[in-house]
């Protein structure tokens, strides 16, 4: 009797669980789904409330001005080098930087570590920052959106983690004793063992490189250096679409249907290269989260 | 002798010098100096003359911070879309975990995973722009909604009432599925004996969430918790700047936005810094507070 009300309880739970779980989805979902639907439907319908489910007078018309826009052909492409370019760098400082502080001979590590962190709990803050990218020539320049976030502490401590706790030291000591030096240990062995964290290092620096927009807000001047984001932010936050984009409509109410099929239609050509890169990263996503303690 | 045998070590490792020495230049370059730099608050910062020789003034700029019209509302702000944030948000990506935890479709389970990841991925400037389009009077989702029920369509976006439970719904929406995370992380490592044994005293599946999963990430969430607390104030700036309007700022102007219309926008470089210098303060003093009260409630802390 005990137990078979136990098990009732067990099954509730369940119902519960993954109807709960099942609603979470949805609501996660549907804005995505939505705006992928609303970027090729008629948008009279859609402003209307008619399209909910189903894609209604699909028409292109929105990818047709995104892709004959000039700002946002620059725009995507100047992110493209910049995301490369920055991540390059960044996961090229990180990962040889976290693998030294990850090894117990290294004199003074503590002591780096902790500096490191406490960058992460205080900094001087936008104008001293501000100061310094001027002084040192950064000021629109497209390295003003990478050098100075070329490091991010948490994607260290990350990448520490994972070099104390999936490289043993038995492996290193045994190739020492083959007369394998530390640089060759690094290249040969432990970078081959290591790549689940240049994925994840790779997909955390571009994901932060892609979507920056506030750097360039500050920083840059020339319109031809900004970042897709900074054009964006213009078409979908400030409303303003550049005239180029609005050719041929004439009536303002047509005018503003376009303009929210093109609003639609950036946030998918936007989202497009993560769309594509994120079901190969996704798997290694538990490996980013395994932090270690900063002492060790 | 101690010094010998670190210049013996130093020199036997000077290839891991190497690989440090990028990094520890990126840190001394761009996190050390501007702290260097913050001396400026406590000047009068003229460009020419440069951070060294411009001449002191003492706490004047913090005086007149302290004295300006917009100080309470700037604080207030801050303080509550923080703590709102915190309180509403903190708790969610743990009982989500909690319950893909209890998943036992595997199939299901990664679906759920795949898809509660994702909106992390999606710019700031793309999330408060869905949020525009959905919200709008004119054509947005949920007016069309309210105009269905023979309501008046609402601005959202333009009243000050609604800005903060706008950005904490669309914060959550969109990182609460990735905080999962680390709590699922661990929640994996858990022992599986405590589980079994549970079943076999005859423990339902709500006391097992209750007695053995909750504890065993408990210390996950503390040190989450303070370390959210610990850049609290700092975070968020540029989702509230992209999702501020003449129309909200009452309700929106945190100190991180005011520091950027007075530094950078009106190049009011040393009152800015002064500002700045004050919210870096006072987040330090949240984080080593709650720091410390972790300490003595849980024993766990950060240091």
């Amino acid at each position: 009797m005990n137990v078979k009300a136990r098990s009732r309880s067990d099954i509730l739970f369940d119902i519960f669980n993954y109807g709960l779980l099942t609603i979470v989805l949805l609501i996660v979902l549907y804005p995505l789904y939505f705006v992928v639907i609303a970027s090729f439907s008629n948008p009279t319908l859609v402003n209307s409330g008619q399209v909910t489910l189903i894609p209604k007078g699909i028409n292109f018309e929105g990818y047709v001005r995104i892709f004959n826009d000039k700002m946002i052909l620059t725009g995507y492409g100047n992110s493209l080098l910049y995301t490369a370019l920055g991540t390059l760098i960044s996961v090229a400082i990180t990962i040889p930087g976290a693998y030294a502080l990850s090894r117990r001979e290294l004199a003074g590590r503590n002591l780096v570590m902790y500096m490191i962190v406490f960058t992460m709990f205080f900094n001087g803050g936008l104008i001293p920052t501000f100061i310094l990218v001027k002084n040192l020539g950064l000021y629109n320049s497209f390295w003003s959106l990478i050098l100075p976030v070329a490091v991010i502490p948490w994607n260290l401590i990350i990448a520490r983690t994972f070099f104390q706790t999936s490289i043993p030291d038995e492996l290193r000591e045994a190739a020492q004793i083959d007369g394998c030096n530390e640089f060759r240990f690094f290249f040969r062995i432990a970078l081959p063992l290591s790549s689940a964290l240049i994925a994840i290092m790779v997909l955390f620096y571009a994901v932060g490189y892609w979507n920056t927009y506030f750097s360039a807000l500050i920083y840059l001047k020339d319109e031809t250096l900004y970042p897709l984001q900074l054009v964006l932010r213009n078409i979908l936050i400030a409303n303003t679409i550049s005239p180029d984009m609005m050719e041929n409509v004439e009536q303002a109410s047509k005018q503003l249907e376009i303009a929210s099929l093109i609003q639609y239609g950036v946030i998918i050509v936007a989202a497009f290269p993560l769309l594509i890169l994120y079901p190969f990263l996704q798997r290694y996503f538990v490996k980013g989260v395994l932090v270690g303690s900063i002492k060790g | 002798m101690v010094v010998k045998r670190t210049m013996k070590q130093l020199l036997r490792n000077y290839q891991l010098y190497i690989f440090l020495f990028p990094m520890v230049a990126y840190f001394v370059i761009f996190r050390y100096f501007p702290m260097y730099g913050v001396q400026i608050a406590f000047k009068d910062f003229y460009p020419l003359k440069g951070i060294w020789d411009s001449s002191w003034v003492g706490f004047e700029h913090f005086q007149r911070f302290f004295r300006s019209s917009e100080i309470l509302m700037v604080i207030k702000n801050t303080l509550l879309l923080n703590l709102f944030s915190l309180i509403f948000g903190f708790p969610v990506p743990i009982i989500l975990a909690l319950m893909i935890n209890q998943v036992l479709r595997m199939k299901f389970k990664k679906l759920v995973q795949t898809v509660i990841y994702a909106p992390h991925f999606i710019s700031t400037v793309v999330i408060v722009g869905m949020v525009s389009l959905f919200l709008s009077p004119r054509s947005g989702v949920v007016n069309s909604i309210i105009k269905s029920l023979g309501l008046d369509p609402v601005f959202f976006m333009a009243r000050p009432e609604f800005f903060k439970a706008i950005y904490i719904i669309s914060e959550i929406w969109q990182h609460a599925g990735w905080g999962t995370i680390i709590y699922l992380a661990a929640l994996a490592s858990i022992s599986p004996e405590l589980h079994e044994s549970a079943v076999v005293d005859g423990a339902s599946k709500w006391q097992r969430v209750w007695y053995i999963d909750i504890p065993g990430i408990m210390a996950t969430a503390v040190i989450l918790l303070i370390l959210e607390s610990g850049r609290m104030l700092s975070l968020g700036f540029e989702k509230v700047y992209l999702m501020q309007n003449n129309l909200n700022r009452s309700a929106s102007e945190v100190i991180s936005t005011y520091v950027y219309k007075v530094g950078i926008q009106q190049a009011d470089f040393s009152y800015a810094t002064a500002i700045g210098l004050f919210e870096a303060v006072i987040c330090l003093i949240v984080l080593m507070s709650v720091n410390m009260l972790a300490k003595k409630a849980t024993n766990t802390s950060l240091w």
